[in-house]
């Protein structure tokens, strides 16, 4: 059974003033995340991720629908009564929003105090979360003595207090430089892999979800406009903000104003293949083509790795008979998707 | 010169009463100040505890009554401070009026030193499941003591100042000493004997709410 259910989830902000339209944060929102995966969302700001990250753990109230966490319902619940609910939830923000009147030991307590749990159980559990972080040697110090990435270490040790089986991370690395993103996101596989804590990760940089998620739904204007497989989503995106998403980390087929460039430089018949595990392999389609006694250049593209699997996306410019070139791609074998770009 | 030294005792009784209103002021004002403070900021949309009917009460009720220039507010506040008092003079009348005017000062530095705490820390502490109550006890207001301090450091040189219309009313303290021994007796160096214990007063007391905000902030 999914951990997490959302189920025609809607939420409508009246309007500001009289006159003002109400707006539609979030449309007709369903969405199953099953234990132990890594569940991202991508959209652009204003999308609606963020409120819908904060309906799952009630700190946003949502218009209709239904919203079940671990069995439980959240929708329609008063705050006072989520209590044991947040306890089962963390979460990690982009500003971090540590307590800058505490320690960094104090920050990772807090939930434990908010929890009741006795001062030993207390020391115990911090300083656990102080190793498996890495900041047994700043627990002493204050968050603004620390660097951007040691201040999400331990927002992420303060989400982890309580021992939630849920970690919602709201765009947890925006704020941090290239470097310190692939430190924090290192952090965030072994909670899931060494704690089995299912993270569900908001954020607007594919990267993130390349290198992270297992699963993924893309937001557009308050909807889910695509969900499914990280790998299927990246290999073949179906809808236009999906695609263009992919090709902020994917070289696919080249735009416009890359054709033109690709052409002044390169003669030929240009192509565009498009493999995927399971699809011919590179190997036979040049194989095919120098037998036919095709010249054929790579001219753009790449091959990339996501959740282990490879696809990538190469343009040939391509040099000789028009019947030669496409028998040779024909033979080169099933799966392959072929472009052609004239 | 020679007219101060037989004067010195009353100087020093006049501190001490200074210190003894200005500081129950505090104390109750203070108090005071922080609940109407923390009303308004609790009560404001999008707060914890949002109600538009609430904040709109207080905020109209501070707002009329800041305004009132003290000397004012002393005499138009006397019944009151007889029915609570038991008198309408003297220096527990003062303490009651003046406690009264200083919540309404108050609230309006606690409201603003409130809000400069990121709404996101909050968030976080509302995140792992925090009750209201808590949040303003162990977040809250720890994010926002040290700007709190310096507010009430200046809280405290403006209730010396008020202070000092106390001898209308039949209360005691430096701005007394100054008018009765000083400016009754044209006595200029009695005057100025008063200000410059007032000015060391105030500055001892600014010296300590710059060093425990420092403390606080870290700084």
């Amino acid at each position: 059974m999914a951990l997490i259910t959302l189920r025609s989830v809607t939420k409508t902000y009246p309007a500001a003033r009289k006159g003002n339209l109400a707006v539609n944060a979030l449309e007709d929102i369903s969405l199953e995340i099953e234990p132990g995966e890594i569940f991202g969302i991508i959209g652009y700001s204003g999308a609606g991720k963020s409120t819908l990250v904060r309906l799952i753990n009630g700190l946003e109230t949502c218009t209709s629908g239904d919203i079940t966490v671990d069995g439980r319902s959240v929708s329609g619940v008063p705050e006072r009564k989520l209590k044991t609910l947040r306890q089962d939830i963390g979460m990690i923000f982009q500003q971090f929003n540590l307590f800058s009147s505490k320690t960094v030991r104090n920050n990772i307590a807090y939930p434990l105090r908010v929890a009741g749990r006795s001062r030993a159980q207390i020391a115990e559990r911090t300083n656990e979360l102080l190793e498996f972080t890495g900041l047994a040697d700043k627990a002493d110090s204050y968050p603004e003595q620390l660097s951007g990435g040691q201040k999400q270490r331990v927002g992420i040790a303060r989400a982890l207090a309580a021992s939630p089986k849920i970690l919602l991370a709201d765009e947890a690395t925006s704020a941090l430089d290239p470097e310190t993103t692939h430190e924090v996101l290192a952090l965030l596989r072994r909670v899931n892999q060494e704690l089995g804590i299912t993270i569900v990760v908001i954020t607007h940089e594919m990267e993130v979800i390349r290198d992270l998620a297992t699963r993924v739904a893309v937001m557009d204007r308050g909807r889910i406009v695509e969900q499914g497989e990280v790998f299927d989503v990246f290999s073949n995106p179906r809808q236009d903000s999906s695609r263009r998403f992919v090709s902020t980390v994917v070289r696919g087929v080249p735009s416009a104003a890359e054709l033109q460039a690709l052409r002044s430089r390169h003669e030929g018949r240009l192509v565009t293949l498009s493999f995927r595990d399971g699809s011919a392999s590179q190997a036979a389609v040049f194989l095919e083509l120098a037998a036919a006694g095709v010249d054929f250049e790579l001219v753009y593209g790449g091959i990339n790795d996501v959740a282990g699997r490879a696809f990538g996306h190469l343009t040939l410019a391509l040099k000789g008979g028009d019947s030669a070139i496409d028998t040779a791609l024909a033979a080169a074998g099933h799966g392959l998707k072929v472009t052609e770009l004239g | 010169m020679e007219d101060l030294i037989p004067l010195t005792p009353q100087l020093w009784t006049a501190v001490g009463e200074t210190l003894w209103i200005v500081g129950l002021s505090l104390l109750f004002g203070g108090i005071g100040g922080l609940l109407i403070g923390l009303g308004l900021y609790t009560t404001r949309s999008g707060a914890l505890l949002a109600n538009r009917a609430v904040f709109g009460v207080l905020n109209v009720l501070v707002n009329i009554f800041r305004p009132i220039p003290f000397i004012i507010f002393l005499a138009a506040a006397q019944p009151l401070a007889r029915s609570v008092t038991g008198s309408g003079i003297g220096n527990n009348a003062i303490i009651f009026t003046l406690s009264l005017a200083a919540a309404f000062g108050i609230s309006r530095i606690v409201e603003q030193n409130l809000l400069t705490v990121q709404p996101g820390v909050i968030e976080a502490a509302r995140s792992v499941g925090a009750g209201r109550r808590r949040i303003i006890a162990t977040i809250l207001i720890p994010e926002a003591l040290g700007p709190l301090i310096l507010g009430y450091t200046y809280i405290f040189v403006a209730l010396v100042d008020m202070s000092a219309v106390a001898g209308y009313v039949g209360g005691g303290g430096l701005g007394n000493f100054a008018i009765q021994y000083g400016y009754r007796q044209f006595n200029p160096v009695v005057t100025w004997a008063a200000v410059a214990v007032i000015i060391v007063l105030v500055q001892l007391v600014q010296f300590l709410g710059n060093q425990t905000a420092r403390k606080v902030l870290r700084r």
